[in-house]
């Protein structure tokens, strides 16, 4: 790539494979929890859906230090996962956790706003005609839940992409293991004559926002018109 | 196979407690909206789960409350018709069609999904999806997809109550077709006396959750006790068959007892048994035989049980001919022709006042 220097592709390389990663990683438990946010009634609802928003509300830089306290090596889980090899302090494995916390939010809201939107007569219908509740799930609640989860997705990658300071505050910004996109933006805006690469790579972070709106508003498009029917 | 119901229930100030047994063949649940119909559909479906009770699909126990028994709706091998048919949006006709036959067990004739298809004339709507279809087409739909999941029995909620009267006259004779051509119970829920008298092998009727009476469709309809609806509403059900066609555009037919009825034209052969629907309010009496009179049907009849109405109307249960028929007239008549109990009357009926779409076909015998 002769628009981008090597600092400058490594770090839009590192961002898309934490946005990546953060978003993909979330998918499960994300549409877990949107559905027993939407659909369940159980004690303690009401402090996982406020769990579930404490990153959105939280300053990043709280989230981020948390995150160094429970997940860092010395941290009650980060040390329990470090015995079986897996590391997430100053590691690109600890932005993707911080940067899929941090989108968590929002994967989960429009999840659980398009399951909602789910006329559970049909998933009765799909009961009475032999469907287990898993099936049910899997052959009519999914599939109508598709255009929601990708919006979801798209904006939790969008989040991911962008997400600065928990990130920071967790891993640091070391140059090719956690200097993602924004933090390569501050770190060139901190050194004498850095403007242009910073510019460079504010460029490309529009770029990519513009890309996966667009994508995902024809992917989405498509989606409803097969429902609808025609 | 038969249905076994018995269930107490309580919701919202509303009691449920009521049992009765549905035998092969169609019964409706007939009763006005708000008696419990649609609770007891849901009770049997699995999607409601009673207070207390026993439902049992012939040696199936499908809820029994003493012994904590409850299986979940799937597995309970039911073909539910909903009234807003509730056909999946994001499949076709044909993967809506084969929905439930991914779940049921696989030892089906392999013509069935054609015969079904061709039953119901869905052929040509097979790839389209149900956004694209019309109110009858998509309850069609709905029918050959509670078909072909293979169930031991067949629900029906209103199936036909969303669609216009052109519509209606399109879905009925599937019902029929069903009732007559498979062996699996239909519960069918209903608060349409046309299409109760059309469908019906038994009718339960309903008020306020509990079961006022149960029987066959000529009983029950023509018992003035009972009008689940109001007298309003009432008509008796006459079982026939087609004597012969006359020339000026009018039927003959003959019922139990030697009978006769004049009506329009039914496009049958002579001997085809027929139902029809006859409301008590297009029947008027007299004490003698009238004569130089327009109406075509002067039945001599026998006065059964009188009702007296709370408004100005009295519902006559008249025995002709061994065939029960309701008469709807004010008190004031009953007083100034001294109708009584047992008294011998002229039930007077006008040919044309049998409306086509309460002409039916009648059920296999037995």
């Amino acid at each position: 790539m002769s628009l981008l220097g090597p600092d400058e592709w490594q770090a839009v390389a590192l961002s898309l494979r934490v946005a990546l990663w953060a978003t993909l990683a979330g998918l499960p438990p994300g549409i877990l929890v949107a559905y027993a946010l939407a659909r369940w009634e159980f004690p303690g609802k009401q402090v996982l859906n406020g769990l579930v928003h404490l990153p959105l509300i939280l300053p990043p830089v709280v989230t981020g230090y948390l995150l160094l306290l429970t997940f860092g090596t010395r941290g009650p889980i980060g040390a329990a996962l470090k015995e079986i090899g897996i590391v997430f302090a100053f590691h690109w494995t600890g932005a993707a956790l911080a940067a899929g916390i941090m989108a968590f939010p929002l994967l989960v809201r429009a999840i659980r706003l398009s399951i909602e939107a789910v006329d559970p007569k049909l998933e009765q219908a799909g009961a009475t005609l032999g469907a287990s509740r898993l099936w049910v799930f899997a052959t009519v609640t999914l599939p109508l839940t598709l255009p929601g989860i990708l919006a979801g997705a798209i904006l939790a990658f969008a989040k991911a992409m962008g997400e600065f300071g928990a990130t920071i505050t967790f891993v640091s910004n070391i140059p090719g293991q956690t200097q993602t996109l924004p933090s390569a933006i501050y770190a060139f805006l901190q050194v004498p004559g850095g403007e242009a690469s910073a510019l460079r790579l504010v460029a490309v972070s529009v770029a990519i926002a513009m890309a996966a709106l667009i994508l995902s508003e024809v992917l989405s498009r498509r989606i409803a018109k097969r429902v609808a029917g025609a | 196979m038969s249905l076994r119901v018995s269930i107490r229930h309580c919701f919202g100030g509303f009691q449920l407690d009521l049992g009765f047994e549905a035998p092969p063949g169609l019964t409706v649940l007939f009763g006005r909206s708000g008696s419990g119909k649609t609770t007891i559909v849901n009770a049997v479906a699995g999607l409601l789960r009673p207070d207390a009770g026993r439902i049992a699909l012939g040696d199936q126990v499908l809820f029994d409350s003493a012994r904590r028994i409850w299986q979940p709706p799937h597995r309970r091998r039911l073909g539910y018709i909903f009234q807003d048919a509730r056909l999946f949006p994001h499949l076709t006709v044909r993967q809506n069609l084969l929905y439930g036959r991914w779940f049921a067990p696989r030892d089906s004739p392999p013509d069935e999904i054609d015969r079904v298809i061709d039953m119901l004339g869905i052929a040509p709507l097979l790839s389209r999806r149900p956004g694209a279809l019309s109110g009858g087409e998509r309850q069609r739909v709905a029918i050959g997809r509670a078909l072909l999941a293979r169930p031991r029995l067949i629900l029906a909620d209103e199936p036909l109550a969303a669609l216009d009267e052109a519509r209606k006259s399109e879905i009925l004779p599937y019902f029929e077709r069903l009732r007559d051509e498979t062996e699996v119970p239909i519960l069918y829920v209903s608060h349409a006396p046309a299409e109760v008298a059309r469908l019906a092998t038994s009718v339960v009727a309903l008020q306020d959750g509990r079961v006022t009476r149960h029987g066959s469709a000529t009983d029950v309809l023509g018992d003035p006790e009972v009008t689940p609806l109001g007298a309003g509403a009432a008509g008796a059900v006459i079982e026939a068959s087609i004597l012969r066609h006359h020339e000026d555009g009018l039927t003959e037919l003959e019922a139990a007892g030697g009978l006769r009825l004049l009506i329009p034209s039914v496009p049958r052969a002579p001997g085809t048994p027929l139902r029809v629907h006859i409301e008590a309010q297009d029947v008027m009496l007299a004490t003698t035989r009238p004569e130089r009179i327009s109406a075509l049907n002067i039945l001599p009849c026998r006065i059964r049980a009188l009702r007296m109405g709370n408004g100005p109307g009295a519902l006559v249960q008249l025995d002709a001919c061994g065939n029960l028929l309701l008469a709807r007239v004010t008190q004031r008549s009953v007083s100034a022709l001294g109708l009584c109990d047992g008294q011998e009357v002229f039930a007077v009926l006008k040919a044309v006042s049998v409306a086509k779409g309460a002409i039916a076909g009648g059920p296999r015998p037995g």
